[in-house]
């Protein structure tokens, strides 16, 4: 905790102590700096007067936006999501991306920087704790996209960063003067970083960007720069403002994403009556949050159209969907998963979600769903994917190290006490004959993929690497092997 | 509400039931790592059964993970024989630095068995609520909530239901008898509304096809299921009150064996224990080496998913899951050549070699294992090494063990650790090598380790001082060396174990090798032998409220389910019984044989004693009563031995016999006839006379019809009974009628008789 408020202290304590207005400027700070935020609150609890120190935390805690109010240490938090997502207790790609990017981001906030090299520092504690969360469960890849956007991010942000101090030296210079008058200039300067991140992000990978295995090279001489136009003092008042800075915009940055991760459903949702018109027949397969989201989406702008639920054998979640629809006033018929060949022709829309796309297009998805899309393209069925833009992935499935599969219990397929005697090792040859696989997913080729529906709009499979090009660095690839071959 | 309340927490003397504060004390687990069995022995002479591994991971990290998932925050991990072992592998491991979950562990040394590690527990006074209680081998991936909720809903209606066990259906093998985790048949009767346990019962297998019920189980349940396909998951889920009951009954050791059955039989506490199927999820108890290799299996089959090498990484590196069930760990060197089968895992650092096969077995890491090799359904702990030629099937490896070149393992072998097996040695089925010499007074019964004190603590204080032995023992082994050369070839290190007698005929039972296949057959004879036998026996007159077991075959599941038209035994097992039933419902599995047994063994004793016909008809009354037989079988029963008794007396000619016959008929007319109520009683008796002749004393066959007729005269049996025994016969086969034709003559006489009355 010392060294949070080493960090944190000289901007904060000047809010805190001014109890009258705080609610105000702590709201405002809120607004753009959720990352100074949970250094905050260690100071708050030392103060005598707890009551301004409450009223902060719960103007923080209305916000929800992922905040993280208690604050044990980071080391602590990153083991017990490992354990979770080991003991599979996370499910979910959204769940588990979120669940991600949140420790991620407090990773980043508790990490001690210095006054060089301040992005390699980041993108290193990001890897190592990438690293370990991507080996705790490989076949949940939307960690491993998550930690690769955040990657992405601090690569992204340090570039601006340094991009914007080298273009306009006064605007480093108005820095250095606003820097003195706390916190307040801070709007100023973190709109900018935000359009320099748009900006960036927008941008397709350069060569510059490519050929920059280090971007933080860059940084060494700027700072050397700024810091021979003023003097000593100020110099490191600079630095210490910058490494405050990049800090906080990759946090600010994340914050997006988090809440890009939590509203990927409704910006689905939104495009739902374009695609989905009156009297349709809709078939879909399992269950997902995305689907039932878009279907009701449809169902609220009064289109009227039918659902097939095909039941999603074994774990039988078509019949929680059916369940769902119906309580919203869908028509629903349910179906099992062997039927769906024989329905397909009157469908006139496939509509999915998946585990995670692949670089090429290609779909993992709940268990079935190839046969489902073999039964679309045979009767000329569109076969839509819905999926949130965490679920993009940078990775070809044709990786080995790309764990596609996992292979659940069998007691879902079948009653244990029923079969128990076709597994007995004690008579026979001691080898049991009878094998169940319960395998959780399946892969969908891209060509058999019409429409990809993310949160950024429709997109043709052929479109996925482009994408992925937006959101990923070519840098980061590599994390998954490394930590394959590491462990 | 209110008032259910009160009188609960009235009741409850050690915790209150209200449910906030229910809600506020941590969920306790006290997980006793000792099994206090020696059927692992000679493995766990030198390590506990919980740090066995098991797919190359320790137990007792399935049962904290476990443990951990379920929401367990506290556990105490009750260590005894190996204690230091056990703590310090837990110091070293992450369990004792999670968040939200504390271990602790309770040191023994002098406790020999369960009960007296849940009193040393109680005199702790750690256990403040609710507990799960489960032993250091379980391991399970059952979700405990609906368990536990369940639990304290009948614990805050009734506070006496102390405890909730976990089962789980597993089909018995029908020829060997044994569940799959190689444990006896288990007999459980269950009320299927309430589902409370209301009788336990294992070890059947002794008992032969018969199970005794108290009736007053039957008088008070209006319902109950029996089960003999359920398996005992030994996890329960307690209430502290069970830790005092093991307390105040000090003689309790065992927790099935005494505390389960003590509560069951013990009517004026009135505790209950009631149990939970678990359907989807696993459970399971390493009990014996069949067992291991089950639970293995299942394991490696993901029954225990998210259990499984691939996903639980504690301890243990990283593994991945390839096509058939083979479990690959990273770095492996591995001959193109080497042939890996289905279902096998293979640990870190391990290395293969030339045209070696490998097929339903568990490789641990850092072995070595040469070219040419064969190894199925085997267990291979860590640091073995294998060299060229072995050939390994169905046996358990420990660490550190050599096999020289060329070297075979019989089925059902199992290596203690650090043995050396010399080259081109064959070690024998079934048998156990240790370095260490077998303890001299060995337990021939393993029921005998907590009943017999002297032997136990001598077993406790072998395994006690193992851990300084240990360092002895690299210089004892020089000298072991001369000794034990010859069992085990030319450089073969280590001691065979002799198995103990009688035991050995048990041995395939609990071997980790499946079942010979000759042993399949003599079983599968013995028991359709049985089950003739049981027919024969059932047979006989079946007249009472009776259930008879009605055998296994097909042909008889027919009758048997004609029979089974009543709705209070469910078909849930495996020996079918058919009722015969009217409209009472006492039902013994004790059949009329044992019945006729007991009255003529009375009956002789009066004969003998000269005991008065008065006190002799009280006797058989009584009898008649707690068999709950009616007077036709009482009756049937001492012509019987009246008869028999006849027999019994020398005598050289049929005539001889017939007088004998009068006289014993005289002197017991009285006891005789004071059964004979009513006709059907006197059919009876003919009947059985009957079949005497024809069967057991066929020397009485020419005398049949004197003897009907002298039984006539004396008034015993009525002529109506005689002619209606006729008619019954009339459509009965040829053979059957011998006596009627022998009795034409008489007949004849009774038919006129009768009409000149009229």
């Amino acid at each position: 905790m010392a060294v949070l408020l080493h960090i944190s202290l000289p901007p904060i304590a000047v809010v805190l102590h001014g109890t009258s207005s705080s609610h105000e400027v702590c709201s405002r700070m809120e607004l753009r700096s959720c990352g100074i935020l949970f250094l905050v609150i260690p100071v708050c609890s030392l103060q005598p007067q707890a009551v301004s120190g409450s009223s902060l935390l719960d103007s923080f805690k209305g916000e929800g936006a992922g905040v993280e109010v208690t604050m044990p240490d980071v080391q602590s938090l990153v083991n017990e999501f490992i354990l979770k997502l080991k003991k599979r207790k996370v499910e979910g790609s959204q769940a588990t991306s979120r669940h991600a990017a949140v420790l991620l981001r407090s990773v980043i906030s508790q990490q001690r920087i210095g006054y060089t090299n301040q992005a390699g520092t980041l993108i290193d504690a990001v890897k190592a704790v990438g690293e370990q969360l991507v080996a705790a469960n490989p076949v949940e890849l939307a960690v491993g996209n998550i930690v690769r956007r955040v990657l992405h991010i601090i690569r992204e942000e340090d570039l601006s960063l340094t991009t914007a101090a080298m273009a306009g030296l006064n605007l480093s210079a108005l820095s250095d003067d606003d820097d003195d008058t706390g916190p307040v200039d801070h709007p100023v300067l973190s709109a900018a970083a935000v359009a320099a991140a748009s900006r960036s992000t927008l941008r397709p990978p350069s060569l510059q960007t490519l050929l920059e295995d280090m971007p933080d090279s860059t940084a060494v001489p700027h700072t050397s720069s700024s810091g021979g136009d003023s003097e000593g003092k100020s110099k490191s008042a600079d630095k210490s403002s910058r490494s405050r800075k990049l800090k906080h915009d990759v946090i600010e940055a994340l914050n997006e994403l988090i809440q890009d991760i939590d509203t990927c459903h409704e910006q689905i949702a939104e495009q739902a009556v374009e695609h989905i018109h009156h009297n349709e027949v809709i078939l879909t397969l399992g269950s997902s949050r995305t689907v039932l989201q878009f279907l009701c989406a449809a169902r609220e702008k009064k289109r009227s159209f039918r659902v097939f639920v095909a039941e999603g054998a074994p774990r039988y979640q078509g019949h929680l969907l059916a369940k769902e629809l119906v309580s919203r006033g869908l028509q629903t018929t349910l179906i099992t998963d062997s039927a769906v060949f024989a329905m397909i022709s009157r469908v006139n829309m496939v509509i999915v979600g998946a585990h995670a796309v692949m670089a090429n297009g290609g779909v993992i998805a709940p268990v079935g769903l190839n046969m489902v899309a073999l039964a679309a393209q045979r009767h000329a069925v569109p076969f839509v994917v819905l999926a949130g833009s965490h679920k993009l992935c940078p990775l070809y499935p044709h990786n080995p190290e790309v764990l596609l599969n996992e292979l659940r219990s069998p007691s879902e397929l079948l009653d244990f006490g029923e079969f128990s005697d076709c597994m007995d090792f004690g008579s026979g040859l001691g080898s049991p004959l009878l094998h169940v696989v319960n395998p959780s997913f399946d892969y969908v080729p891209p060509k058999l993929v019409s429409l990809f529906i993310t949160d950024t709009g429709g997109h043709n499979p052929s479109y996925m690497y482009r994408l992925i090009a937006d959101y990923y660095s070519a840098d980061d690839l590599v994390l998954q092997r490394k930590a394959a071959s590491s462990s | 509400m209110g008032a259910q309340k009160k009188s609960a927490s009235t009741v409850a003397a050690r915790t209150s039931d209200d449910p906030e504060e229910l809600a506020r004390v941590p969920l306790q687990a006290v997980l006793l790592a000792d099994s206090f069995t020696t059927k692992f022995r000679p493995i766990t002479l030198e390590r506990p059964k919980v740090l066995l591994p098991l797919a190359n991971v320790p137990m007792i990290e399935y049962a904290l993970s476990w443990l951990e998932s379920v929401g367990v925050e506290e556990v105490f991990v009750f260590c005894c024989a190996h204690a230091k072992q056990v703590t310090n592998y837990l110091q070293s491991s992450p369990w004792f630095s999670q968040p939200n979950f504390s271990v602790a562990t309770i040191e023994s040394h002098n406790s020999v068995s369960a009960g007296d590690a849940l009193r040393l527990i109680y005199e702790r006074n750690v256990i403040h609520g609710d507990f799960i209680l489960i032993s250091g081998d379980t391991l399970s991936n059952m979700s405990l909530t609906r368990a536990l909720q369940e639990h304290r809903e009948r614990k805050k209606k009734d506070s006496n239901a102390v405890m909730t066990m976990v089962i789980k259906r597993s089909k018995l093998s029908p020829v060997t008898q044994q569940s799959r985790l190689g444990t006896d048949e288990l007999f459980m009767a269950i009320d299927p509304d309430t589902k409370q346990l209301l009788f336990y019962e294992e070890n059947t297998y002794h008992l032969k096809g018969t199970l005794s019920l108290d009736k007053t189980l039957l008088i008070d349940n209006p319902s109950i299921t029996l089960h003999n396909d359920m398996q005992d998951c030994f996890i329960d889920i307690c209430s502290p009150e069970v830790l005092s009951l093991f307390t105040d009954n000090f003689d309790y050791q065992h927790l099935r064996r005494h505390f389960v059955k003590g509560l069951l039989v013990d009517d004026i506490m009135g505790y209950k224990i009631y149990t939970h199927e678990i359907h989807s999820s696993y459970a399971a108890r390493v009990d014996n080496y069949r067992s291991y290799d089950t639970i293995s299996k299942d394991i490696i089959q993901r029954w225990t998913y998210p259990l499984v090498p691939d996903v639980l990484l504690l301890g243990s590196s990283a593994t991945k899951l390839e096509r058939e069930g083979i479990y690959r760990a990273y770095e492996i060197v591995q001959s193109r050549s080497a042939q890996i089968g289905p279902l096998t895992v293979i640990g870190n650092n391990t290395r293969i070699g030339n045209n070696t096969t490998i097929a339903n077995s568990v490789i641990g890491k850092g072995c070595s294992i040469g070219s040419n090799v064969l190894i199925e359904g085997s267990y291979i702990w860590d640091n073995v090494t294998v060299e060229d030629g072995c050939q390994l099937r169905h046996s358990i490896v420990c660490d550190g063990v050599v096999m020289k070149s060329g070297s075979v393992l019989s089925p059902g072998v199992v290596l203690s650790f650090k043995v050396v097996v010399g080259q081109n040695v064959t070690v024998p089925t079934y048998s156990k090598v240790s370095l260490l010499l077998q303890p001299t007074k060995q337990d021939s019964d393993e029921e005998l380790e907590y009943a017999d004190n002297n032997s136990d603590v001598e077993a406790s204080s072998i395994a006690g001082t193992h851990n300084n032995l240990n360092g002895e023992l690299t210089s004892d082994l020089s000298e072991m060396q001369g000794s034990a050369t010859e069992e085990l070839g030319s450089g073969g290190v280590g001691y065979i174990w002799s198995i103990c007698e009688g035991a050995s005929e048990e041995e395939w039972r609990h071997s980790i090798a499946p079942v010979p296949a000759e042993k399949l057959v003599e079983l599968s004879q013995t028991m359709d032998d049985d089950l003739d036998f049981s027919n024969q026996d059932g047979n006989a007159p079946a007249s009472s409220g009776e259930l008879k077991p009605g055998g296994v075959s097909d042909s008889d599941d027919e009758d048997g389910d004609a029979n089974n038209d009543s709705a209070y035994f469910e078909k849930e097992v495996v020996f079918q019984y058919s009722i015969a039933y009217k409209d009472v419902f006492p039902i013994f599995l004790n059949n009329t044989a044992n019945f006729s047994l007991q009255v003529e063994a009375t009956f002789l004793r009066a004969v003998h004693e000269n005991v008065k016909v008065d006190h002799v008809i009280l006797e058989v009354n009584s009898l008649k009563l707690s068999y709950n037989m009616e007077f036709a079988a009482c009756a049937g029963a001492i012509f019987y031995s009246m008869l028999k008794l006849v027999l019994g007396t020398p005598y050289n000619s049929s005539a001889e016999l017939y007088n004998a016959v009068i006289n014993v008929i005289n002197t017991w007319q009285r006891l005789l006839k004071s059964y004979l109520s009513g006709k059907d009683e006197e059919i009876e008796i003919i009947l059985k006379f009957e079949e005497m002749c024809s069967e057991s004393a066929k020397e009485l066959s020419p005398l049949f019809t004197k003897i009907l007729c002298l039984l006539y005269d004396k008034d015993m049996i009525s002529e109506d009974a005689i002619l209606d025994w006729e008619s019954e016969k009339k459509y009965a086969e040829e053979s059957d009628r011998v006596f009627v034709k022998q009795a034409e003559k008489f007949l004849q006489w009774l038919r006129e008789a009768s009409e000149e009355e009229d």
